[in-house]
């Protein structure tokens, strides 16, 4: 039998780690919502931006937290640009062909970088890597603590945007319903390609939270991806406050089946509330009808 | 299988029409001016979700290959070049297979390859139907050479040996601080290699006084290890030995370290990411941790020499580098021994090698089934930013700390 | 019509000829062509004919290959009779994960997620159950004899796997022409549509997928055969979900050649930016451009030709 002590320092681990799915989730659900596709370049986006990161740091010495209003601009444009020119473009407006696309570019992506980055793990020692909160039987490393209420504070704002702000609205009006956008003069497909740059700006969020206690290679961003599709799914496709709720939900569980089944068949749990959402819920906790 | 070989040089006719071929048809024409370059087929993992470790592993064999030529190739067949075919296993099995077949028109003498201990069982078995030797640089699986495949050597040893090495080095290092460790936590990746290693590892720790309290798997890739960490500081090992792959290892160090894991010694077994950069990138994470792995002698002056120039071209020594290096100077050996490259003479000549593998810590090469049992791991620690040989005792450069201070 | 006929037994009668007069890797390579359009297939008649998309399709091939192997490794089967065993096992987790996922009402997306997570619970029980000894992974003793489905000539296993596609392709040829295709057909183009027309859409999609499960499984065994090693990762990995997938997809989903078509395409962009990268010097460490190529490819194809290769040899394009 476990220590409540170590359930506890558990369960905080699942939070902290949760925060960081979030803001991964947030920029697939977003995508979802509004272009109902799914982004399997997702992962290999999340990687670029890491690498992003690291040459920040590595090459001018900026740190990453310092490199995050950088590198979410970056992503956004980058991603916004890649919709117009590629995604957008090539795809015909068929969701099949989006996703061979996607995946298309994932891989063209995945193997770009390991032709210039080449294939060996790259990692940021920030002085204050060692650095932790003591709360009971859990040792709270500072970066992680600092990413977990990043990560909430982004989403905030992002939920204010799309709340309050006109292009906020119209982007919900698209999601909504795509013909009576057109309809009422929005540019539907700058709407789908400022929706694509939005979700990858939160990649680059979450690139700059992760690098100071993860690590890069031209195949670590996909680590994150089936977590997010699971996150997704939980909390309903192209729900924001699913993909938050979600995404903590997912933290602990992990943490707590790797603390009682063993991490490999902890593992299995995540799977499994997302075969179970599906079956049961497949709306998932807040979505609306699919 | 005799009859196989002539017919598989006889098809080559029908391919005439492409380049690697052309090129080695085209060279007999010449005669007396060069002898046949013999070609070696080197296959590892340049793409994929290894290709760090793979494109070091086609480093050391190139660059070897190199410096044979430039020292007047192999003397004995009038000092014949030998030819690198690069091939890409893509981290796959049946590219890896693919890669065989493929060099086997193209008429290599020997592979070199394959890394991933899945990739090279394939490999290794699809060179076999042609009776073509098989030189594994690294692949730790001892699968490999236990299933009797008669042109399948090893220079380095399998993770049996590290284990059994590993575990009676652990067992003089504890008795000689007092034996302070009683108890272990072992982590391994959930592959063949983690698992393999791992299950030797938990059978043999009692015989030095060690009792294995627990076992625990993890996937490749590994997001977060804080749950492990959790787990471990739960459990308040002496000693917790890992083995995995880079990526992993250096998490796993890392959040052991950030959770504040104290211990007797950190204590893995080929543990993959044990190397310069993480020591450096690191220091105060990989202070004292301690590694039971390849490594080169650091008393062997060309290893020295070796460890400059794959420095200087940009890259790290790592053990790929110099098993790949030195498993391309075993095959050149053999070749000058046999004389031939024909696949039967080269195969009777590594098996009867005495090859000095120089730049390793090891006894001399002797092989039984294809394993040398020369091979040995040595055990390193990271002091200061730098990595110390401590054993085995006659390359040591340095005294084991242990235990160590506290984080 | 006899056109085609003519056709078809023109490049059946290459293939047969085929290793006759190719060396070694090429019939090596023409078995991986066939194999990985036979496993496309299997997703194919599902995702293409049926319009159940799947990202999982791996769980099946991992199925079949572990079945057969456990059954010859750790009971002492042979190979031959394993192989119906592992088809069976490959069609009742079809049944299963459909009946499961089709009870639910899930389509597109959702289905195509559900059987991503069933292909990782598969792996991950895998990992971690003795029976299939976890990562240690299972090695098949090499004894190259036909009675064990092994062979030292690789032009046997070569017309295993032509035949293999062959039969896959009659398969797919039956239901361009039964009513059972014409009733996925109808699922595929709307599926509340074809529930008016009194279609039992729910049986249809079981039945289909279970078809698809045994057939991907007799594609697991058959790899389990050639390589005589698998492990979680390669039986349960993401890599062979995705090759079904995009073969089906390149050559032209729901259309009887496309998977063929999409991996005879799909290996010679490999086979060709493997030699562009041998012999141009300055590309002589930059394998991963293959892959960089590849990829590109892929997204112009998809791009300029919506409808996959196939969409080249129809005389009129289908979309408007």
């Amino acid at each position: 039998m476990l220590d409540p002590q170590i359930i506890f320092a558990g369960v905080l681990n699942g939070l902290l780690a949760g925060g960081i799915y979030v803001l991964v989730a947030v920029g697939l659900t977003l995508i979802y919502g509004v272009l109902h596709i799914i982004n399997f370049a997702h992962g290999s986006l999340l990687m670029l931006a890491m690498y992003a990161v690291f040459f920040l740091w590595r090459l001018i010495g900026i740190d990453p937290y310092v490199a995050l209003p950088v590198v979410i601009a970056g992503a956004f444009v980058f991603g916004f640009v890649l919709y117009r020119l590629v995604i957008g473009r090539f795809s015909h407006g068929r969701d099949e062909n989006i996703l061979l696309i996607t995946l298309g570019l994932s891989i063209v992506i995945d193997n770009v970088a390991l032709l210039f980055f080449g294939g060996d793990t790259q990692t940021i020692d920030v002085p204050y890597a060692g650095s932790f909160v003591e709360l009971g039987a859990a040792f709270l490393p500072l970066p992680k603590l600092i990413s977990f209420g990043a990560s909430l504070l982004i989403c905030a704002i992002l939920g204010l945007y799309m709340a309050k702000s006109d292009t906020g609205k119209a982007i919900r009006a698209v999601a909504k319903e795509r013909q009576g956008a057109r309809l009422v003069g929005i540019d539907v497909d700058n709407i789908f390609a400022i929706s694509y740059g939005i979700g990858i700006a939160c990649l680059g969020a979450a690139a700059c939270l992760l690098m100071p206690s993860y690590y890069v290679t031209p195949t670590s961003g996909h680590a994150f991806v089936l977590v997010a599709f699971t996150i997704v799914v939980l909390g309903g496709m192209g729900s924001f406050i699913g993909a938050a709720v979600g995404g903590f939900i997912i933290g602990i569980t992990e943490a707590l089946g790797g603390l009682f089944l063993g991490e490999q068949l902890g593992q299995i749990g995540i799977s499994l509330i997302f075969i179970l959402i599906l079956l049961l819920k497949p709306t998932g906790l807040f979505g609306s009808k699919a | 299988m005799k009859k196989h070989i002539n017919t598989s040089v006889s098809r080559r006719g029908f391919v005439a029409g492409t380049t690697a071929l052309a090129s080695s048809l085209g060279f007999p024409g010449i005669v007396g001016a060069q002898p046949a370059a013999i070609k070696v087929g080197l296959i590892h993992p340049v793409t994929g979700f290894v290709a760090y470790n793979g494109q070091q592993g086609r480093l050391g064999g190139t660059m070897a290959i190199e410096d044979i030529n430039k020292a007047g190739g192999i003397k004995s067949m009038g000092g014949a070049k030998l030819e690198a075919l690069l091939g890409d296993s893509q981290s796959k099995v049946e590219v890896g297979v693919a890669e065989v077949e493929k060099m086997n028109e193209q008429g290599v003498a020997a592979y070199i390859g394959c890394f991933q201990s899945p990739v090279t069982i394939a490999a290794t078995q699809a060179a076999a139907k042609y009776n073509t030797p098989f030189l594994v640089d690294v692949a730790a699986s001892d699968v490999i050479v236990n299933r009797g495949l008669k042109n399948t050597f090893r220079l380095m040893p399998g993770f049996g040996v590290c284990v059994d090495d590993g575990i009676a080095n652990l067992g003089n290092i504890n008795k000689a601080a007092g034996s302070p460790a009683k108890t272990a936590v072992i982590v391994h990746e959930s592959g063949e290699f983690g698992t393999g290693t791992a299950k030797l590892l938990a059978g043999k720790l009692p015989s030095i006084g060690i009792e294995a309290k627990e076992v625990i798997a993890h996937d490749n890739p590994t997001r977060n290890f804080d749950n492990i960490a959790l787990r471990i500081r739960s459990i308040a090992p002496d000693i917790v030995m890992m083995s995995n792959y880079q990526n992993e290892y250096m998490l796993l160090a890392r959040t052991l370290f950030q959770q504040k894991v104290n211990v007797a010694g950190f204590y893995s077994i080929l543990g993959g990411g044990f190397n310069y950069k993480f020591v450096k990138e690191m220091p105060d994470v990989s202070q004292y941790m301690m590694d039971v792995n390849h490594w080169f002698n650091p008393k062997s002056a060309k290893a020295q020499e070796l460890k400059k120039r794959v420095e200087a071209g940009g890259a790290l020594f790592t053990f790929e580098v110099y098993l790949g290096y030195s498993t391309a100077l075993l095959l050149a050996d053999s070749l000058e021994r046999a004389g031939s490259a024909d696949k039967a003479k080269l195969t009777d000549a590594i098996a009867s090698s005495t090859f000095k593998a120089e730049l390793m810590p090891y006894g001399p090469t002797k092989f039984v089934n294809g394993q040398n049992q020369g091979a040995k791991p040595a055990v390193m620690q990271s002091i200061k930013g730098d990595i110390e040989v401590i054993a085995p005792e006659e390359f040591a450069s340095a005294k084991a700390v242990f235990p160590k201070p506290k984080f | 019509m006899s056109r085609q006929a003519l056709l078809c037994a023109l490049g059946l009668a290459a293939a047969v000829i085929y290793p006759l007069v190719a060396p070694n890797y090429l019939i090596n390579i023409g078995m991986m062509v066939f194999f990985v359009a036979f496993i496309g297939q299997s997703w194919n008649i599902a995702g293409g004919f049926a319009g159940q998309t799947s990202f999982g399709h791996v769980v099946f091939f991992g199925t079949g290959a572990y079945t057969s192997t456990i059954l010859q490794v750790t009971y002492g089967w042979n190979p031959w009779l394993a192989w119906p065993a592992a088809m069976l096992a490959g069609g009742i987790v079809g049944w299963v994960i459909a009946f499961l996922s089709f009870r639910a009402g899930l389509r597109g997306s959702y289905f195509a997620l559900i059987t991503l997570a069933f292909a990782e619970v598969f792996r991950i029980l895998a990992n971690s159950v003795p029976f299939t000894r976890g990562g240690l992974g299972m090695l098949i003793k090499a004894d190259q004899r036909p009675i064990n489905f092994q062979f030292k000539e690789p032009i046997w296993i070569y017309y295993i796997a032509l035949a293999l596609c062959v039969i896959s392709l009659l398969i797919a040829w039956q239901l361009t022409r039964n009513r059972f295709g014409a009733r996925l057909v109808a699922i595929r183009e709307n599926e509340d549509a074809a529930r008016a027309l009194g279609i039992d859409v729910f049986a249809e999609k079981v039945k289909v997928l279970t078809l698809s499960g045994a057939m991907c499984a007799a594609g697991g065994t058959f790899y389990a055969q050639k390589y005589l090693y698998i492990d979680p990762s390669i039986a349960f990995g993401v890599d062979k979900s995705v090759e079904m997938l995009l073969v089906s997809m390149v050559g032209g989903a729901g259309t009887i050649f496309g998977p063929l078509i999409g991996s005879v395409a799909l290996t010679a962009i490999n086979e060709i930016t493997r030699w562009l990268a041998s012999v141009v010097p300055a590309l002589k460490n930059v394998q991963p451009l293959s892959l960089v190529v590849y990829g590109i490819m892929l997204v112009l194809i998809v791009a300029r030709l919506p409808d996959g290769l196939m969409g080249l040899f129809r005389r009129k394009p289908r979309h408007a």
